[in-house]
């Protein structure tokens, strides 16, 4: 099956030039980087651009450091990059945990973290972890750069706050603290393949200052602050844990389709929270459970 | 507009003129020869069309051959210029396969972690070979294989020492 389609395809070598011809470009356009999912719509036929704008002639765009305090994730920057980093490996262990359970190796090895938040879909696995991690995304554009917080990113399915002409430059995200833990659980049918049915993201750190997102149960990944508050302070004990579980059906709103059924992501999103919030806070005290253990 | 290409394909040149649409899967199977990558399901999710780019898997049905002009792709017939590697081998002795179609990427996925991780565990096996579907073996035999055939390198690395 090949792709029926009349494109145009250019490949600037600089972010300068990438900007020139994107600017004024008609909904028609379309970035390219790791295209595992622009290719996979362009072959469903949902997209239909006429002209791509691959970025990955460009150089320095796939850096993964730490610069000024904050993890800075380039735009071409993939998951397999991530995984392989030394600031991510020492600093940022809930990243990590999320790379590692994103699809399979050949999948993490093209597709890029920026990418991910930029299909927005619903159950894209960054998504709930950079919202625990208060990353910022930057954006260059005809009216300059912008920095957005990313619980101002996502504003519905495949739908974000980029404006026209816009590229998505770098995530910053803030160091956490030493002594954070962080926990993802991620609900899927199979190892290597599936998308998520529903995932929890956890931060805690120190002083029991918890941050919660959810993805793949709402229209886009969100922050679940009602949690976070009644969480705010307290330890792992029982109590607050059932009243947290409680505070879940208020908080997301799951969808039943052909992955699974809206009731079944409520009750596991219940489930995957008091083992995530549990997980997290345990880790952060150095004895919760490995990082490596996926907690669904 | 149709593009022209150079791509370095099992160490040979491959100059190709195509077109800004053309998926490199169509394009190695089609006009460099090359069978090994299969048409599975055509959207990331089975592997069989997995090739070694710049020595990573990746998917060759989500990427177009414009992408990829100047790089360097391995195929399962470039794996063995010189007879079976060790893997392959030790996957031959243990009838790992039954209908052989998701082999190449099976095959390519294992030779990319056993290049990464010569002596890997056996989750860390599974980890790599989790997006290479196969629907005949249950994985049993692939993953002893793979395995098997890391024993062997590292022992013989023992000895060399």
């Amino acid at each position: 099956m090949t792709i029926a389609l009349d494109l145009a395809y250019v490949a600037p070598t600089s972010l300068e030039d990438a900007l020139g011809q994107f600017a004024g470009a008609d909904g028609s356009t379309m970035i390219l980087a790791g295209g595992t999912d622009v290719i996979a719509m362009l072959r469903d036929d949902v997209i239909q651009p006429t002209r791509l704008i691959d970025l990955k002639r460009i150089p320095g765009l796939s850096s993964v450091e730490i610069r000024e305090g904050s993890l800075h994730i380039g735009c071409l920057a993939t998951f397999s990059d991530l995984l392989a980093s030394d600031p991510v490996q020492d600093r940022f262990p809930g990243l990590e945990e999320m790379a590692r359970l994103v699809a399979s190796v050949g999948i993490r090895n093209r597709a890029t973290v920026v990418g991910n938040i930029c299909s927005a879909v619903p159950s894209c696995d960054a998504g709930p972890v950079l919202l625990t991690h208060d990353a910022v995304i930057h954006t260059a554009g005809p009216a300059g750069e912008r920095a957005i917080p990313i619980d101002q990113w996502f504003v519905g399915p495949r739908r974000t706050a980029i404006e026209d002409g816009e590229i998505v430059t770098h995530l910053t995200i803030p160091v956490p603290r030493y002594h954070h833990g962080a926990a993802y659980a991620r609900l899927s049918r199979t190892r290597g393949e599936d998308l998520a049915q529903a995932s929890v993201a956890v931060l805690v750190e120190p002083g029991y200052r918890y941050r919660v997102a959810f993805g793949a149960v709402a229209a886009s990944a969100l922050r679940a602050r009602r949690i976070e508050t009644l969480l705010a302070g307290s330890g792992v004990d029982a109590e607050t844990i059932d009243a947290a579980v409680d505070l879940v059906r208020d908080e997301v709103a799951p969808i039943t389709d052909v992955r699974a059924t809206a009731r079944y992501r409520l009750r596991m999103c219940e489930v995957m929270l008091r083992r995530a919030v549990i997980a997290a806070t345990g880790r952060a005290a150095g004895d919760g459970p490995r990082y490596d253990v996926t907690l669904v | 507009m149709r593009h022209t290409i150079t791509l370095r394909v099992n160490d040979e040149v491959w100059p190709l003129d195509v077109a800004p649409s053309d998926v490199l899967l169509d394009v190695l199977r089609g006009r460099v020869g090359l069978t090994s990558p299969k048409a599975g399901c055509e959207r990331g999710d089975c592997g069989a069309c997995t090739v070694l780019l710049d020595q990573r898997t990746v998917r060759s049905c989500l990427i177009l051959a414009v992408e990829v002009d100047g790089h360097e792709i391995v195929t399962v017939e470039g794996l063995g210029m010189d007879g079976l590697t060790a893997l392959q081998e030790r996957l031959v002795e243990l009838s790992a396969f039954q209908c052989g179609y998701c082999a190449p990427g099976v095959i390519l996925s294992a030779t990319e972690l056993l290049a990464e991780a010569p002596d890997p565990t056996r989750e860390e096996v599974q980890e790599a070979i989790a997006g290479n579907l196969c629907r005949c073996t249950g994985y049993a035999s692939i993953v002893d294989a793979v395995l098997a055939a890391a024993r062997a390198s590292t022992g013989a690395a023992a000895q060399e020492v």
